[in-house]
């Protein structure tokens, strides 16, 4: 039993490496929005999901108008996911606007702002739906497939013990773009001026408007980023995974709260962590649930894992791994 | 225009003229009904007049009765002239079943303030709960006993239901009482997935839940030798359960754990601070709200004859969430409005639009892409009205109101008992 787990070890280890790094940089937009406003943005995974079909579109537009032979792959996912993120950033404000400013302004009860995100999570993932059907007359997207080489990683030959694991030439990119973004990001909330502002509307809203810091543009350029690499690595699960459909959004936004839980929320570096660790649990699980409890659980299990580890983080650690405890003033 | 708004104080003034306008309302409905058997609005507007009986200036032992008669005879009599007459009552067995969830959930969100996101799983557990024992599944794992069990076990099995859902109710609730305020939302969620899951799979090692395959052919419920099987017949279960539960609420709702659950929901450390048990409160908010949706689970499962996981999905706790928030948080008429409004826009509205907008193109050509029927826009519509009522009418179509204290009859009682307490003292 044990020899078999070590021995997909490699394999298990790459997907879920893959799988963690996407949870990940969505864990992010949670952690930020909520380091701010206290609030759980449930429309985020939504907006993952429709940065994610805007990057399907802008590829088969390109496939039709023949860039995709003409330019290099690598130039034109750059440019799919830069569309993809602009446009999702400027959903994200828009959400911003539209949904939770009237609310702060109303000084509303949490719990309204949590309602109206549920809202606009159920408004996207129509729409998208709605879109998507109505023009190709299946909501389920099978997007063109580029950078599909598939590479041995021949662990066999390293370590005996181990079987030699495959994966993609999207994998390569998946993991490149995402730590690009995981970098530049924690570069530009700790070094520059706007970052700065940001850890200071999050650490207290009014004393940050006294400082003359715009509290509004700050929550809002907050959202942009957020949502932007949201849409972004809807991109790149876009081409890691294949196949899209608008409720993708739902179960791995949910993953990705549980991570940015688990990393201690509002903590960015945390949201990180937390991402890849949930990510390798999840496809450890998936492997090897069904070795260990001799077939009683199978793979299908899996969220079901995501979900008690949330709720244990929950209950005996709800500051997180790295998150500092709160305690509730009166 | 404003002679005729003249006119209309004029009648709503005085009370004769109200009763009057009243029952010709029902009337004219009424016969509406009858003469056009098949026309949806007229059901629904002999419906409406439930709503008009609520804001009519009448004592309320007349109102609950004229009410009970209007749900109990007169509904039940005009439908069954029309051709779809178990449609009609199919309708109204599912507003009872949904009322009765959605006043459920509002004892947790209204009342107490704990937002659920996975109050389906109590109504599937509900319904599992009578589903295994009332067909042949349980044989495939008890060791004793002989299954299916007899339709007569129907109404033992609403007490079980409920006490089985109240009993999840504790489970989830003993972790939530450390989880805070939003986090609670999320942990609600995961609940309700993972017992979906659970549901869906347990078919191996084990065969309890028959897995994806659902569990079908549940034995109909069986009321002194009479089989219950149509939906005319499920309506009066599922009008009395919720007669039940209203009576429930409403008595809750003004006692002192309901007064305990609204002072945890405003102020969670006042609360406490003034001596309110804060896990009792809470864990008897999630007990209670998840027995009403447990009863309700067991009439469903009746009434359906077949369960699967595919009924207790997170769109469908949401739609019991729409519900609460479109009636009114904590508004017990609300509740049940927003219940009536969106099942019956779920049901009959969206389902007529849609069949009117296919006829449109069959007979004219007008071409409307099958993904614009209205019936799968469903998240959409919901999503909508969310967003809507929650930044412009948070209190809901019907506000909740606090029951007012008569101060002149309190200052009379106090002053009587501090009589009666210095007389007291003088004797002894």
């Amino acid at each position: 039993m044990l020899a078999h787990i070590i021995q997909n070890l490699p394999q298990v280890l790459i997907d879920g490496l893959t799988l963690g790094v996407v949870y990940a940089v969505v864990a992010i937009g949670y952690t930020m929005v909520y380091g701010i406003l206290e609030l759980i943005n449930f429309a985020h995974g939504d907006v993952f999901m429709t940065g994610s079909f805007i990057g399907a579109t802008v590829l088969f537009l390109f496939m039709g108008m023949g860039f995709l032979t003409a330019l290099p792959a690598l130039i034109v996912f750059l440019i799919v996911i830069i569309i993809a993120g602009i446009a999702t950033g400027l959903l994200g404000v828009g959400i911003e606007r539209v949904a939770y400013r009237p609310l702060r302004r109303k000084n509303a009860p949490k719990l309204i702002a949590l309602i109206t995100s549920i809202g606009i999570s159920f408004v996207l993932e129509d729409s998208v739906r709605f879109i998507a059907e109505l023009k190709t007359g299946n909501y389920i997207v099978t997007a063109p497939s580029i950078f599909n080489h598939r590479f041995t990683l021949s662990a066999h030959d390293w370590f005996p013990f181990f079987n030699n694991a495959t994966f993609q030439g999207s994998f390569i990119l998946v993991l490149a773009v995402t730590v690009v973004m995981l970098v530049s990001l924690d570069l530009f909330v700790n070094k520059t001026k706007w970052g700065m502002a940001m850890r200071a509307v999050a650490q207290d809203r009014d004393t940050a408007s006294l400082m003359t810091i715009n509290v509004n543009r700050v929550i809002s350029v907050t959202f942009f980023i957020g949502s932007a690499l949201g849409g972004a690595t809807g991109v790149l699960f876009m081409i890691q995974y294949g196949t899209i459909d608008p409720y993708i959004g739902f179960i791995l936004g949910i993953k990705a709260f549980t991570a940015a839980v688990l990393g201690g929320i509002g903590n960015i570096r945390g949201a990180m962590f937390g991402g890849v660790m949930l990510g390798l649990l999840e496809m450890f699980a998936a492997a090897n649930l069904s070795i260990i409890t001799h077939g009683a659980m199978g793979a299908e299990y899996k969220d079901v894992f995501a979900f008690i580890i949330l709720i244990l983080v929950l209950i005996f650690k709800p500051e997180g791994l790295f998150g500092k405890a709160v305690v509730e003033k009166v | 225009m404003t002679s005729l708004g003249a006119l209309f104080n004029k009648i709503a003034e005085s009370k004769r003229n109200q009763i009057i306008l009243f029952i010709a309302y029902v009337l004219v409905t009424g016969l509406g009904l009858i003469l056009l058997p098949d026309s949806t609005v007229a059901f629904l507007l002999l419906l409406f007049s439930i709503l008009i009986l609520y804001y009519i200036d009448f004592n309320l032992k007349a109102k609950w009765i004229t009410g009970l008669v209007i749900l109990a005879v007169i509904v039940p009599f005009i439908s069954s002239f029309s051709g779809s007459y178990q449609t009609y009552m199919e309708v109204g067995t599912l507003v009872g079943i949904y009322c009765a969830m959605a006043l459920g959930l509002n004892i947790v969100v209204g009342f107490a303030g704990l937002l659920d996101l996975g109050f389906i799983a109590f109504f599937a557990v509900g319904a599992y709960s009578y589903a295994i024992f009332a067909s042949g599944q349980a044989a495939k794992f008890m060791p004793f006993g002989h299954y299916p069990l007899p339709g007569g076990t129907f109404w033992i099995f609403i007490l079980i239901g409920a006490f089985v859902a109240a009993l999840f109710g504790i489970i989830l609730g003993v972790p939530v009482l450390r989880v805070r305020g939003d986090y609670l939302a999320i942990v609600t969620l995961g609940f309700g997935e993972i017992i979906r899951i659970l549901l869906n799979n347990m078919d191996h090692p084990i065969n309890i839940t028959n897995g994806s395959m659902g569990i079908a052919s549940i034995t109909p419920p069986n009321f002194f030798g009479i089989s219950i099987g149509s939906s005319s017949q499920f309506y009066y279960i599922a009008l009395c359960i919720f007669l039940v539960v209203i009576y429930i609420v409403r008595k809750l709702e003004n006692s002192k754990l309901g007064r305990a659950w609204k002072a945890v929901r405003d102020n969670e450390i006042a609360a406490q601070a003034m001596g309110i048990p804060l896990v009792k409160t809470k864990l008897a908010a999630f007990a209670i709200g998840a027995s009403f949706s447990g009863m309700m689970g067991v009439v469903f499962a009746a009434k359906q004859m077949f369960v699967d996981a595919t009924s207790f999905t997170y769109l469908e706790s949401t739609i019991v969430l729409v519900m609460v928030i479109l009636g009114g948080m904590g508004s017990v008429p609300g509740v049940i409005l927003g219940a009536a409004v969106v099942i019956i826009l779920r049901t009959q509205v969206l389902t007529n639009i849609s069949n009117w907008l296919s006829s449109l193109s069959a007979t004219y050509g007008i071409p409307i892409p099958p993904a614009l029927s209205p019936e799968k826009m469903q998240l959409l519509i919901f999503g909508l009205l969310l967003i809507i009522f929650a930044l412009y009418r948070t209190q809901g179509l019907i506000p909740h109101k606090n029951r007012k204290v008569d101060v002149a009859r309190l200052e009379r009682e106090s002053a009587e008992l501090a009589h009666k307490a210095s007389s007291g003292g003088a004797d002894s």
